[in-house]
């Protein structure tokens, strides 16, 4: 299947391993993802800040390329960016005033036709068949799903799971043969863009997400987003008390392409500021796919 | 010509003073056909309707017109004064020159041009009504009830103590319905099964009172005294005249571990069982879907995998082969008495709920709901009336309640309150520091509705004198640590955000109407609000009956009520039922729609827009048989006279009686002339 690809910023940069580890898996899941041909910001975290109509018209500019270059689908793997491209389209579609605007603004034809997916719901939507293409099952893995504030909130938005309780993290993970543990922080908030304006707060929120996994046993956390990944990763010394084991904070999609045995370098495991090693041992009992060096 | 006698009410100065009413009697009294005319003080008044009696005697008047009050008032009144004088009464009018224009107007001379013109064109109206006889209908003197909760016993009862026939349906192989789960009852803590099972025995053993459990009613015919009812007898698996209830088959029962639905899925049951001890019928039914014999049998084993109770019974009562069987019953009324279903708080929700995945509900053994904790707090429950929590069996010192869960929750698609949580929460509370001594019961409610005999009460001793704590506010969250539970909450009277922790948490869920009650109620033609719950004819004067006439309602299936309010609906719907049976004859207003069968060309529009059902299909042959055509024929019993299916007809061939197009037009023409 073919879907047009909005990697956004953060998948370009501090997450470039989501983006490499979706790659990766992309073709054995047929899916062929085509990025956007001159995407630009969809506005995140500032322009809901700043101004309505620039929140709605900028996730709209893409949606209306992705349309105009014929796709009927986009995958926002970045949660943030899902959020922003779903909340335009979800805006535009109820009111007419809006999407009067949006067109106005965007000096371009914008049918609102495209829909926005995000990697969990799409990789969801093949669980079995990321379950016939396991190679190596990861059985005996205990991950954590966290999936934070964004995914799926708004529930009129993002309508794909249970904005309570959602299930469809899980689902993967199974596929792949590791087990899902049942935890309590798997909505809480992480601090999301708060990382570097109010670093206290995203420890001490951080912290407790990172004690309740350890307390349910878990050898890693799973995520679906740039900023809850690099919180928990890049904030996870501060956040760990005195002697406390590091936690690996995987993104979906390097756990599936475990699974499938990509390698860890094409994985972008050698990425993470805390060690991935723990859990790519685990797996491989053969020395020939052992873990790259760690980049710190 | 039209010999008709016009009177002119003054109703003291009521009408008089902004009304010329002399001047209203001269001018119609000028009216062709108008032989009599004349104002009185007060027309309704003995002297008023001697005036009446009199002009029809001495002017051989066929037709009287009386401009007063609404026809609700004094309609019956005129028209018994005119049947008095062997005038038929259909032959009576009034025109309402008080509601609809001296009350409303102050200008005497526009109003009483107005009044002229109300009084002439029902006058136009008289010259074109035709006599009617009353309609009689024989009366069935039976009642159906359908539902065997404590709603449905009481009416039964009070129906068969009244001297008539009840049958009476239930679906479930035991009657009792909700009340029996319960351990004690507010506001009084009388124990539930105490109170009930004696009324459930009474029913058993009533000479007028004929008990299908196990049964759902299929199909429903019929009218007003007259319904036929067919009821399908589901296979029991047990000969019940042979089953003397000796309690011997459910103790071999290889299969043990059902999730008892007596026990709200807390306690276990066999596949052939007794749904509780006190049951009536005292008679097991096997469960086909978790029989062994009965698997084994749809696996295509055609070897008999298990027969243990078969076996072991000693009257040779099981009947593995049995079938569902039907009966047709012939009953005058109906009684409604289905009840209702609980919330299921869990995420997965019928289409326009949506449910409480944060609660944790399904994955937290220790999250209950109330019905489930009436089993743990009861006797003859899972623990044995022991306060013990479901996942690790120990005693919870530390519990929650929650009010409102679903109820008055737009979000969740329950915009109602359910009316009993608030109190039997408050019991709850009671019944848990009863039994944990040293126990603490925190409520999270969001408005305390104890409204009712002893209610209010009853709440300020559960916090006064069994040390409740009732926290205002929501529980965001309910989440678990290890042992403990945690819920984040918040106080909306101190505005702070808290963490409470508890060993166990008790869900107050909504109450919902029956699952499959919207097509019971398509049965009987009875109309049903947007949940379900049926609708009363009147939420003030007509509570208990239907639209539909013979259909009555009694309980929770019309909207969330407690005991005492069930069992009062009943009795009020059995005195209406027995009210109806204490006539040889049901005697109906001839105002119904009439179909003339020749101008009817069969297209049925009036059979799909009639509400109440009463459109027939009339076939229409000639002398030797042959099928001419198929008309439509309204029937006289069930039609309400609404006039739905006169205003749909295409062929004008359905009239309603007394309202004829003929006798609108003229009305319309008098005033447009």
């Amino acid at each position: 299947m073919r879907i047009a690809y909005y990697p956004g910023c953060s998948l370009h940069a501090t997450s470039r391993e989501f983006d490499e580890s979706l790659r990766a898996i992309a073709g054995r899941l047929e899916l062929e993802l085509v990025e956007i041909d001159d995407w630009s910001c969809c506005g995140a975290t500032s322009a809901h800040a700043t101004d309505h109509l620039l929140s709605v018209a900028l996730p709209a500019r893409n949606l209306a390329l992705a349309e105009a270059q014929g796709h009927d689908a986009v995958l926002a793997p970045c949660a943030a960016c899902y959020n922003r491209l779903a909340s335009a389209r979800h805006e535009v579609a109820a009111s007419p005033e809006m999407a009067e605007q949006v067109a106005r603004v965007l000096e371009r034809p914008f049918g609102n036709r495209v829909q926005v997916r995000n990697a969990v719901e799409v990789l969801r939507e093949r669980a079995a068949a990321i379950k016939s293409a396991v190679a190596t099952p990861l059985t005996g893995l205990k991950v954590a799903c966290y999936y934070g504030c964004l995914l799926v909130r708004p529930p009129d938005v993002c309508a794909f799971d249970d904005p309570e309780q959602p299930t469809s993290m899980e689902e993967v993970v199974r596929a792949t043969g590791a087990e899902p543990v049942v935890w309590n922080r798997r909505l809480d908030c992480c601090g999301g863009a708060f990382s570097l304006a109010r670093t206290a707060s995203v420890v001490r929120l951080g912290r407790e997400i990172l004690a309740d996994a350890r307390r349910a046993d878990a050898n890693a956390i799973v995520v679906a987003c740039p900023m809850c990944q690099s919180n928990l990763d890049f904030r996870q010394r501060a956040m760990l008390e005195r002697g406390e084991e590091q936690m690996p904070i995987l993104f979906l999609s390097e756990l599936v392409g475990l699974a499938f045995g990509v390698a860890s370098s094409a994985l972008g495991l050698g990425r993470h500021f805390i060690d991935t090693s723990s859990v790519v041992r685990r797996l491989t009992p053969t020395p020939t796919a052992a873990a790259p060096k760690e980049v710190a | 010509m039209a010999r008709i006698g016009v009177f002119i009410c003054h109703c003291g100065e009521n009408i008089g003073r902004t009304v010329n009413c002399a001047e209203v009697a001269e001018t119609l009294g000028t009216l062709p056909g108008v032989v009599h005319a004349q104002d009185y003080k007060y027309m309704c008044s003995d002297p008023g309707q001697a005036l009446i009696r009199q002009a029809i005697n001495e002017k051989q008047l066929d037709g009287v017109m009386v401009a007063a009050c609404s026809p609700h008032m004094h309609e019956k009144t005129f028209r018994r004064a005119c049947a008095s004088e062997g005038l038929n009464p259909f032959l009576c009018e009034m025109a309402n020159i008080r509601e609809h224009c001296s009350w409303i107007h102050e200008h005497r001379e526009r109003a009483t041009e107005k009044a002229i013109d109300l009084a002439r064109f029902i006058v136009e109206k008289i010259k074109r009504n035709q006599p009617l006889e009353t309609i009689r209908i024989p009366v069935t003197r039976r009642a159906l009830v359908i539902g065997g909760g404590i709603a449905g016993i009481q009416a039964a009862l009070d129906i068969a103590d009244g001297g008539a026939e009840v049958v009476l349906v239930e679906k479930e192989p035991s009657i009792g319905g909700h009340m029996s789960q319960l351990s004690e009852t507010f506001p009084t803590l009388d124990c539930s099964q105490c109170i009930l099972t004696p009324r459930m025995v009474e029913v058993y053993q009533h000479p007028n009172i004929k008990l299908m459990s196990y049964s759902e009613v299929e199909e429903v015919s019929g009218y007003i005294g007259n319904f036929s009812v067919k009821i399908r007898r589901k296979a029991r698996s047990i000969n019940e005249d042979l089953c003397n209830g000796c309690g011997a088959c459910p103790k071999v029962c290889i299969v043990k571990k059902i999730p008892s639905e007596f026990d709200a899925g807390l306690g276990k049951r066999t596949a052939i069982y007794v749904p509780f001890p006190q049951a009536v019928p005292n008679t097991p039914v096997i469960d086909r879907v978790n029989c062994a014999h009965f698997k084994a049998k749809a696996k295509g084993i055609k070897k008999e995998a298990c027969g243990k109770c078969k076996e072991e019974c000693s009257r040779g009562a099981i009947d593995f082969e049995q079938v569902d069987s039907f009966v047709t019953e012939k009953v005058g009324a109906i009684v409604v008495a289905t009840g209702f279903q609980l919330y299921t708080i869990d995420k997965d929700q019928p289409e326009g709920l949506a449910g409480y995945g944060e609660y944790g509900y399904g994955t937290i053994p220790d999250v209950i709901d109330g019905l489930q904790f009436e089993r743990l707090a009861s006797a003859s429950g899972p623990t044995g009336g022991k306060m013990l929590r479901p996942s690790d069996g120990k005693e919870p010192k530390r519990i929650v309640f929650l009010q409102c869960v679903g109820s008055r929750d737009r979000a969740k698609g329950i915009e109602y309150c359910s009316k009993i949580c608030c109190m039997y929460v408050a019991k709850h509370t009671m019944l848990y520091r009863h039994k944990v001594h040293d126990g603490q019961a925190t409520v999270f409610y969001m408005d305390i509705r104890a409204g009712g005999k002893g209610y209010e009460e009853f709440v300020r001793r559960a916090i006064e004198e069994d040390g409740a704590r009732y926290v205002r506010g929501r529980v965001s969250r309910i989440y678990r640590e290890g042992e403990v539970l945690k819920l984040q909450a918040f106080d909306t009277l101190s505005g702070e955000p808290m963490l409470v922790e508890a060993d166990m948490v008790v869900l107050a869920t909504a109450m919902r109407a029956q699952p499959g009650i919207e097509q019971l109620a398509q049965k009987l033609s009875a109309s049903y609000d947007g949940h379900g719950f049926l609708n009363e004819a009147h939420p003030k004067l007509r509570p208990v009956e239907t639209n539909t006439a013979g259909v009555y309602l009694a309980g929770a299936c019309q909207s969330p009520r407690d005991i005492p309010d069930s069992v009062a609906m009943a009795s009020a719907t059995a005195a209406k039922v027995l009210g109806l049976f204490s006539k040889e004859m049901l005697e109906r207003e001839p105002t119904v729609a009439r179909v003339d069968p020749a101008l009817c060309t069969g297209c049925f529009h009036c059979e799909r827009v009639c509400a109440y059902g009463a459109v027939e299909h009339k076939e229409i042959r000639d002398r030797k048989g042959n099928l001419i055509k198929v008309v439509a024929e309204v029937n006289a019993g069930v039609c309400q006279g609404c006039g739905t299916c006169q205003a749909t007809c295409p062929s004008k061939s359905v009239e309603l009686q007394g309202f004829t197009d003929e006798q609108i037009f003229a009305e319309i023409n008098a005033l447009a002339v």
